[in-house]
């Protein structure tokens, strides 16, 4: 396809751009097949805006007399707005720009076409899988093994080639696992506890129906990862009535009668559609500038998003009290067991694990549990907040993940290796991106589309050292100790440097991590001397 | 600090006391026999509520220094020396003697300034015409633009009068400002309550009557609403494990953030007049004693840099509230009296204050600690500085004598209340803050609310680990000068850089800064919880102090409160070394079933509270 036919007017002269933290500025305005380019050449200074137009989430055009004023939502929600001189020109522009923001075809987009200078494609690709992630717990060997049972994705097409599985479970049994599971989504380890030998297992939900079914290999796959004195948790990360209708549409729960050593507990996390409807609230309660301190607690809560942390973060501590605490194995999933699930393991593990927290252990933590675990960040992130289109499969579940990791990382300043920048990169990115990382909705979608042959990969770019220095943590002293946040209602706050990213205040903080940072490095340089 | 005690009904254990503190806190006692609970109860609440004076805690107070360090205690703070540092006296303002005797209003101090060209029969006349005869005087002069913040009362004007000489008392004022042709008068009521005190020959400045000013209503509600706001806001503080949604709603409820928010909307309004328009302000509210000193000396804060010290914030309640006859005693209840004359006016000054360090870490020299000390300070009366409602009350009691001023002991334990992000030179603003006062920028002070957390483990703290990080910075530097000095004596020349070794000490002090606390109940649920049966439930209980006295006093002296204190490890004031409780807590195991006792409490058990009735 040809990108040209999309752009009617490529350049124009004479455009206004308004964006906040800034005066307006006048220059010229560019369209190509990925971005939008501003700049301006006044007094000599010279300034460029390049914007993904990936990350543009809806526009508004209005005209006044012979000029338009296209207002630019993005999906890190900054608000852009140019005026442009000519009628046709300014319609040209905003049709430009909604069908090239719109493209849903992964090879068209960015990430294929970007090639920086200075290095190559043929860089070391990921950081973590399943594999590695073997081979580096010896632990593990004794008792669980590596399967490529779904190595040709027939088993399983959002999960990777290779998954780790109790020893004493062959392949075959995985397959009628798979086939008692929403997607093929069968029970896999994806945490080791070091400390007492217990695990975290993953899944979707089962398969029982209206028929109350059963599978014999799912109870056995079960069962042989509490051995036999042992009992285990599933946690369900829907409400006990949620699961009870799941019947009726073929899916269900672990009943009690055939799953006699587990324990389940419903611990109900927003997703989908309610979680979406959540954003948008919130994003627009920032927006609103009126001072009246009763409406703002009001919308505030009305958008329930800080419910949504509150529940997610009780929910993860509940896994970890489980597991560091208790002793015991816990298996987690929802009903698909690719949204709530993965945020739940993921925040468990950073809660337990400080390999996790380092900045390599954090990004490798994202890379298993949702980039190979099968997030599908195409379509939950097609759109952000401010979006016109009708909602499909969006939702911001990842983006809530970086929320509840801000709040542990506000809660233990000390014990994360990484900064509250990486959070924000990383929720920009995951809409908008020049690497290929958040492409595609699973493993084998990234594979048939080459997205590892033909683009950059995003993890491995942020451990460069010029980039790593700005996403570490400058006051960061790994523990041994497991951090438990505390889910009190006073004790989270709205993530102003996400949600407020755009305004004078979150400016201030940023200076002052700034002057953490320097303060630290000149305290290490005299230390070293 | 005690301000309320309560008996819950008796359980087998024993019978309870519930006592409740002006810092909102809350203890909880248990007493094994009844009737020593009861003796303890009637002692607490005869106790908590002197009648006098001389029975406050202030008065027999000995830190054990002689006369002169009691005298220089009180010459820390020097008011006339702030005057002159913003240029005053000068050709535009001048000290008057009118008000030396306090003949001219009681309620003000002595040394008073005014514009140069009211003379003594316009302050005299002016003050007639002014509740409680507090008539305009200067608080703070911008010499940046030459215009002024001053502050008085309203008017007793009713629905017509007027009177001359205040007329000429604000001309006077704007005149003292040579660049400008009018002044605003912020009046910090809403328009309705001063309209309503116009029945009462009270009210607010007719625009007709005086040439140039212009009048302004900000909107902070009265002492009653405070009051009520604040018991809101301490009872959601409180909720055991409320909902977000609970807690979000008790805050709206409480509209607590709502009337600091005002505050702080006052603050700007004259800064931006002061800073930008270079126009004088003249703030009154109903007797110019509760919200004009929070717009005053929030306006101050914003305008000059000076008050974000250490020192300056000391300076300020200094001046707009102590010499300016903030009513401490009625209001902070140090005295059985009026319970509607309590209100918590000065708990939103220094609220003003946090949200202000919040939205500009690196602009106050000072940190969270040293609001939360000034603030136990205040209600504590453990020392003479905040006692009384004016200063001829204070004469009169000859408190200077008998009493010792709280400055020197906060400025001793400076290194505890410094903030170590302060930048002292902020030259892309002048040195003036521009806060944003949008609501989503006010956050509930958890520091100086919530028990619940305080009960918990410490949790990390940033600002500690780079003080460390900052002293250790400047002890290197000068070891590495010293090194330098040593090697360049030796060698008979100056050396740029060397290589030296220098012990690394990372290890050393910063190792043991990690808390792993208990897993936090809050996770289960009660109702589906499985894991709820293991006993962690008690954990997060507001009530966050147990002791069993075995043979409780007859009558308890009055330093009780302090006893009671020093056991809570989180307190900021009983325990000067926080360090120390954060070390204690990283040797404890993370899944820490059995040690989940007070460090303090293991460390040292406070011998007086155990034993036969201290005194």
């Amino acid at each position: 396809m040809e990108f040209s036919e999309h752009i009617k007017t490529a350049n124009l002269e004479d455009v206004v751009l308004r964006q906040p933290l800034h005066p307006p500025s006048r220059g010229t305005l560019c369209i190509t097949g990925h971005h939008l380019l501003f700049s301006d050449r006044e007094e000599g200074c010279s300034r460029q805006v390049l914007l993904l137009l990936k990350n543009i989430d809806a526009i508004e055009k209005s005209t006044s007399g012979s000029s338009g004023t296209i207002t630019i939502k993005c999906k890190d929600l900054r608000v852009l707005q140019l005026d442009i001189p000519g009628m046709e020109q300014c319609l040209n522009i905003a049709y430009s720009i909604e069908t090239l923001s719109c493209l849903d075809c992964a090879t068209e987009m960015y990430p294929f076409f970007y090639r920086p200078s200075d290095f190559g494609l043929q860089e070391q690709w990921g950081l973590s899988s399943p594999e590695k992630y073997y081979s580096q717990m010896k632990e593990l060997h004794d008792k669980w093994r590596l399967s490529t049972v779904n190595r040709d994705y027939s088993v399983c097409p959002s999960y990777p080639p290779a998954v780790i599985v109790p020893k004493s479970i062959n392949d075959d049994s995985l397959k009628k696992v798979a086939k008692f599971r929403q997607g093929g989504r069968f029970p896999v380890i994806c945490y080791y506890h070091r400390k007492n030998g217990m695990v975290i297992m993953r899944s979707s939900q089962p398969l029982p129906g209206a028929n109350r079914k059963r599978c014999k290999e799912d109870e056995d796959l079960l069962q042989a990862v509490i051995h036999d004195s042992d009992k285990g948790y599933i946690i369900d990360t829907r409400s006990s009535q949620q699961a009870m209708q799941a019947l009726m549409t073929g899916g269900g729960f672990e009943s009690k009668s055939c799953y006699s050593r587990w324990k389940r507990l419903h611990r109900q996390i927003e997703r989908g559609k309610a979680l979406q409807e959540s954003l948008i609230k919130l994003v627009e309660a920032c927006g609103d500038e009126s001072h009246n301190m009763d409406r703002w607690l009001s919308k505030l809560e009305n958008s329930k998003w800080l419910s949504h942390v509150q529940a997610a973060l009780s929910t993860a501590g509940l896994l970890a009290e489980c597991v560091e605490r208790d002793g015991h194995s816990v298996l987690v999933h929802g009903s698909k067991g690719t949204d709530a699930t993965l945020l739940i393991s993921t925040l468990a593990q950073l809660i337990m694990d400080p390999c996790c927290r380092s900045l390599e252990g954090f990004l490798a933590l994202l890379e298993r549990e949702w980039v190979q675990a099968g997030h599908p960040f195409m379509q939950r992130c097609a759109h952000s907040a401010f979006s016109h289109a009708r909602p499909q499969q969006e939702s911001p579940v990842f983006l809530l993940l970086l929320d509840c990791v801000w709040q542990l990382w506000r809660q233990f300043p000390l014990a994360m290796g990484f900064s509250e920048a990486l959070l924000l990169r990383l929720a920009t990115e995951a809409y908008a991106s020049n690497f290929g990382t958040f492409l595609c909705n699973s493993h084998q979608e990234r594979w048939a589309q080459g997205v590892i042959k033909k683009t950059h990969c995003l993890f491995q770019t942020l451990l460069r050292p010029g980039e790593r220095d700005q996403y570490c943590n400058p006051l960061y002293e790994s523990t041994e100790l497991a951090i438990w946040p505390s889910v009190h209602p006073q004790s989270l706050q709205l993530w102003r440097g996400f949600f407020l990213r755009w305004t004078q205040q979150t400016h201030h903080l940023a200076e002052t991590q700034e002057k953490m940072r320097d303060m630290v490095i000149k305290w290490e340089k005299l230390a070293l001397s | 600090m005690v301000s309320s005690v309560e008996r819950p009904p008796t359980i087998p254990a024993g019978s309870q006391l519930i006592l409740r503190c002006k810092d909102f806190r809350v203890y909880q006692i248990l007493i094994p026999q009844e009737r020593d609970c009861m003796d303890v109860h009637a002692s607490l609440v005869r106790l908590s509520r002197p009648e006098k004076y001389s029975e406050l805690y202030c008065m027999s107070f000995n830190p054990n220094v002689n006369k002169e360090e009691r005298e220089d205690s009180w010459k820390l703070i020097d008011l006339m020396a702030d005057y002159k540092r913003m240029g005053v006296p000068n050709n535009l303002w001048v000290s008057t003697a009118a008000n030396s005797e306090y003949r001219v209003c009681d309620t003000y101090p002595s040394e008073l300034f005014v514009p140069k060209s009211a003379t003594p029969a316009i302050i005299v006349g002016s003050s007639r015409f002014r509740s409680r005869g507090r008539f305009p005087a200067l608080s703070y002069f911008h010499q940046d633009t030459l215009a002024a913040v001053c502050r008085c009362s309203q008017p007793l004007s009713g629905f017509s009068g007027r009177c001359q000489e205040d007329e000429m008392m604000l001309q006077a004022v704007m005149k003292s400002n040579p660049g400008s042709e009018y002044i605003y008068v912020v009046d910090t009521r809403p328009k309705l309550n001063a309209m309503a005190n116009r029945a009462a020959g009270k009210g607010y400045e007719n625009e007709d009557h005086y040439t140039n000013i212009k009048l302004q209503f900000i909107g902070i509600e009265n002492i009653h609403v405070m009051r009520s706001s604040q018991q809101k806001i301490i009872d959601v503080g409180e909720m055991r494990a409320p909902s977000m949604t609970d807690f979000l709603w008790g805050l709206e409820n409480s509209g607590w953030l709502k009337h600091i928010k005002a505050v702080l909307d006052a603050g700007v309004f004259i800064a931006r007049a002061v800073a930008d328009e270079g126009v004088s302000v003249l703030v009154h509210c109903s007797d110019g004693w509760d919200r004009t000193a929070q717009a005053c000396s929030v306006a101050s804060i914003l305008l000059d840099p000076f008050y974000r010290t250490l020192k300056g914030l000391m300076v300020l309640i200094e001046r707009d509230w102590v010499s300016f006859g903030h009513k401490f005693s009625h209001r902070y209840a140090h005295l059985d009296g009026d319970p509607k004359e309590v209100s918590p006016v000065i708990d939103q000054f220094l609220e003003c204050v946090w949200q202000l360090s919040e939205q500009f870490p690196c602009a106050f020299e000072f940190n969270e600690r040293f609001l939360i000390a000034i603030h136990t300070q205040v209600y504590s009366c453990q020392y003479g500085t905040f006692l009384c409602n004016c200063q001829k009350e204070r004469r009169d009691i000859r408190l200077h004598e008998r009493s010792h001023s709280v400055w020197p002991q906060l400025w001793k334990d400076r290194a505890e209340y410094t903030n170590p992000l302060y930048k002292a030179e902020q030259s892309q603003s002048q040195g003036i803050l521009r806060p944003n006062t949008t609501p989503y920028c006010f956050k509930m002070w958890k520091g100086l609310y919530n028990h619940m957390e305080k009960s918990t483990p410490p949790r990390q703290s940033p600002s500690d680990y780079l003080s460390t990080v900052k002293e250790e910075t400047q002890q290197l530097e000068e070891e590495l000068i010293n090194h330098q000095e040593r090697i360049a004596a030796l060698m008979g020349k100056p050396i740029t850089w060397e290589k030296i070794e220098v012990p690394r000490r990372r290890t050393s002090h910063l190792g043991q800064r990690h808390c792993g606390p208990d897993p936090p109940s809050t996770y289960t649920h009660p109702i589906t919880s499985p894991t709820q049966d293991n006993g962690h439930a008690l954990s997060s209980e507001p009530v966050n102090q147990e002791a069993q006295t075995k043979d409780p006093a007859l009558s308890l002296p009055l330093g009780l409160h302090t006893h009671l204190k020093s056991q809570d490890p989180d307190d900021l004031s009983a325990c000067s070394d926080l360090e120390s409780g954060v070390a204690d807590l990283s040797s404890r195991s993370s899944s820490g079933v059995d040690e989940g006792k007070d460090p303090n409490e293991t460390a040292s058990p406070p011998p007086d509270w155990k034993s036969k009735g201290n005194h």
